[in-house]
């Protein structure tokens, strides 16, 4: 065999292996989920079972009908659960994103004093554990009368994302060139109508991935939620699979019923925004 | 079209004064250019045209309109940007109609103004691509067809052709200058490179240090610099000098030499001067642009540090006044290094500035 032949058989090998690697790691990946929507359907005793069943004998919906068949009737409040998780999170992530869009246009585009040291704050808040936050939160919620309420929910996840947004939404602005605001505003445009017309539409992938990022956070978030939400108010998605906990016995079906209706929302989320996601917009905006 | 009045116009970044209260006149239909080295103002002064910059002092006109504190979409300026600042997310049709459908002009309008722009510089088959799919010389056409739509006051173009290889830089040049004579408008023209200056410009602006050195036709400026750092910008190869003084009606040079005071100049006794002698005025015998009769020439054996064959000119590297200076030979044959050549210095095309002002001694 020539060198040539053992090169190019060797490629062909290691592209495989990759192949291989790369399906396990997905499948590592994707079993949790697999095993979430399989135990929905299937009765505790067979989730429980040891060794594990992985081909379930039977399969039914019983745990999804269960939990909308309302309160008192083995159900739990999940459309108000799912109503407040959707005004929170939605919410909490508009805030975050205009917010997050002021700040990354201004760190990436204006010089003022301090920047870096406002930059570094910003970034600092993000390495205090948000349950670390909890305590003090509900104190303060307490006496401001935020407990158990969107608001007060709303104004902790904005505050939880901001940091990372504007971290996000900066660095796709300082890809866009500053000569295509200035031609914008010589082709006619005010500073207003250069940054929606020109620099919004160039950083529009940064911006659907911070709002991705700001909305999973807020959709998911247990720790603080646990805390200061009390009632059907504003008790969140994730709060509510607490409801399947008793004194004695933890319902894992329905449990697991309740994370595949949180799951699909965020799923059609990430894949309505996915096409967004677009990188190297701006290429040929200049030389190149 | 209109005028461009600059009376005073001044910049400063914070402690940095950058333009130094400049006084310009560009009249209608004038194409001119700014010339200088890095840092010197130019691109500053398009800037502050453009609106792009605040005017820290002094008066900016355009037509008749004080145009200080307008923004640029007031202006009616249109400019070609350095890097084309193309819209990435447009195609090329919509760049161009970019400016009318800000200015809300209904798309008939629009896109016969983009087609015609587009005839003009021979870019009708590229309107639906983006800027990515374009090549470089595409991009830039693109960003003179998105200027030429807007139908401005003022052209406004900043270091346009840097970023293009050198031929391309050569026909985009010449298709400039074919657009400027088609379209008779008023134009700045900001680069550093000397000779898109003196080929595209009616007039041309040469800076340093945020102040005007000259203000002139290429032929003023090359022939007739009013400073040395002029003379030595102006011109490639650039001119020759060499610092002397002024003894008994001739120069004497630093390393002993001396040549006659050259015969357009009157200069007094003991003075400081630079010669400047441009590489065509010095030449090997037999191989200059001038024949030597009529002309004030003075000759001298001069060894050959180095040649740079051109094909159809050779450079020739010496050592005069106890400086390097390149001799411009014409028809030219093999010359050996170290070779000893008879020189011509023809001195009625000499230049002669003061030493410590560097500004000319022509009366």
């Amino acid at each position: 065999m020539d060198a040539n032949a053992s090169a190019r058989l060797k490629k062909r090998g290691s592209a495989w292996a990759l192949n291989i690697a790369l399906f396990i790691s997905m499948l590592i990946i994707c079993l949790p989920g697999l095993w979430i929507v399989l135990n929905s359907l299937r009765p505790t005793v067979e989730i429980m079972a040891k060794p594990p069943v992985w081909i379930p004998r039977e399969l039914s919906f019983d745990a999804y009908v269960d939990m909308f068949s309302g309160v008192g009737q083995g159900g739990i409040p999940v459309v108000a659960y799912f109503r407040n998780s959707v005004i929170i999170a939605v919410t909490s992530t508009i805030i975050s994103l205009a917010i997050g869009m002021s700040g990354g246009y201004a760190f990436a585009r204006y010089r003022f004093k301090g920047k870096s040291a406002w930059f570094l704050g910003l970034m600092l808040t993000r390495t205090v554990p948000g349950i670390a936050l909890s305590l003090p939160l509900f104190f303060l919620y307490a006496k401001v009368g935020l407990i158990d309420t969107h608001a007060g929910m709303i104004i902790a996840y904005t505050a939880l994302n901001v940091p990372f947004s504007i971290w996000l939404i900066d660095g796709f602005f300082r890809q866009v060139p500053r000569d295509l605001a200035e031609a914008a505003q010589i082709d006619g445009c005010t500073r207003w109508q250069a940054f929606w017309q020109v620099e919004f539409p160039l950083a529009r992938p940064g911006i659907a991935s911070a709002g991705i990022f700001a909305f999973l956070t807020s959709w998911n978030e247990f720790a603080l939620a646990s805390q200061l939400t009390r009632s059907t108010d504003s008790k969140t998605l994730p709060v509510g699979l607490l409801d399947y906990t008793a004194e004695f016995t933890i319902d894992w079906r329905g449990m697991c019923a309740l994370a595949v209706v949180m799951i699909i929302p965020a799923l059609l989320l990430t894949y309505a925004v996915q096409k967004h996601l677009v990188s190297g917009l701006t290429s040929g905006a200049i030389k190149g | 079209m209109a005028t461009l009045t600059l009376s005073t116009l001044d910049k400063k970044y914070g402690g940095f004064h950058a333009v130094k209260g400049i006084d310009l006149e560009v009249a209608d239909g004038e194409f001119v250019a700014l010339v200088g080295p890095s840092g010197c103002g130019k691109s500053t002064t398009l800037r502050m045209i453009a609106g792009l910059e605040d005017i820290s002092g002094g008066e900016l006109r355009i037509g008749e309109r004080v145009v200080n504190d307008l923004p640029p979409r007031d202006r009616n300026i249109s400019m070609v940007f350095q890097s084309y600042a193309l819209y990435p997310h447009m195609t090329v049709a919509e760049n161009m109609g970019f400016s009318l459908k800000i200015a809300g002009r209904d798309a008939a309008t629009i896109d016969t103004a983009v087609k015609e722009a587009a005839r003009i510089l021979d870019i009708e088959l590229l309107l639906e691509r983006r800027p990515a799919q374009l090549s470089g010389g595409q991009r830039q056409r693109v960003a003179m067809g998105r200027a030429i739509v807007r139908d401005p006051d003022v052209f406004l173009f900043d270091e346009p052709l840097s970023n293009l290889d050198a031929k391309l830089r050569g026909q985009m040049r010449t298709e400039i200058k074919q657009l400027h004579a088609r379209l008779g408008s008023t134009v700045v023209y900001v680069t550093h490179d000397q000779i898109e200056a003196m080929t595209l410009a009616d007039r041309i602006v040469i800076m340093r240090g945020g102040v005007i050195e000259q203000v002139g036709t290429p032929d003023e400026v090359f022939n007739r610099p009013a400073s040395r750092f002029v003379a030595s910008f102006i011109g490639s190869p650039p001119m020759n000098m060499a610092e002397a003084t002024v003894t008994r009606g001739a120069l004497h040079f630093d390393d002993g030499t001396e040549v006659p005071v050259p015969p357009t100049f009157t200069v007094a006794e003991g003075r400081r001067v630079v010669l400047g002698l441009r590489p065509d005025d010095v030449y090997p015998e037999g191989h200059g642009i001038h024949s030597e009769s009529g002309h004030a020439v003075d000759s001298r054996e001069l060894p050959v540090k180095l040649s740079e064959p051109l094909g159809n000119e050779t450079l020739l590297f010496t050592e005069f006044g106890g400086e390097n200076w390149t001799a411009r030979m014409l028809n030219p044959r093999v010359v050996k290094r170290g070779e000893v050549l008879r020189f011509h210095l023809d001195l009625s095309r000499a230049h002669l500035f003061d030493a410590e002002t560097g500004l000319t001694l022509r009366g």
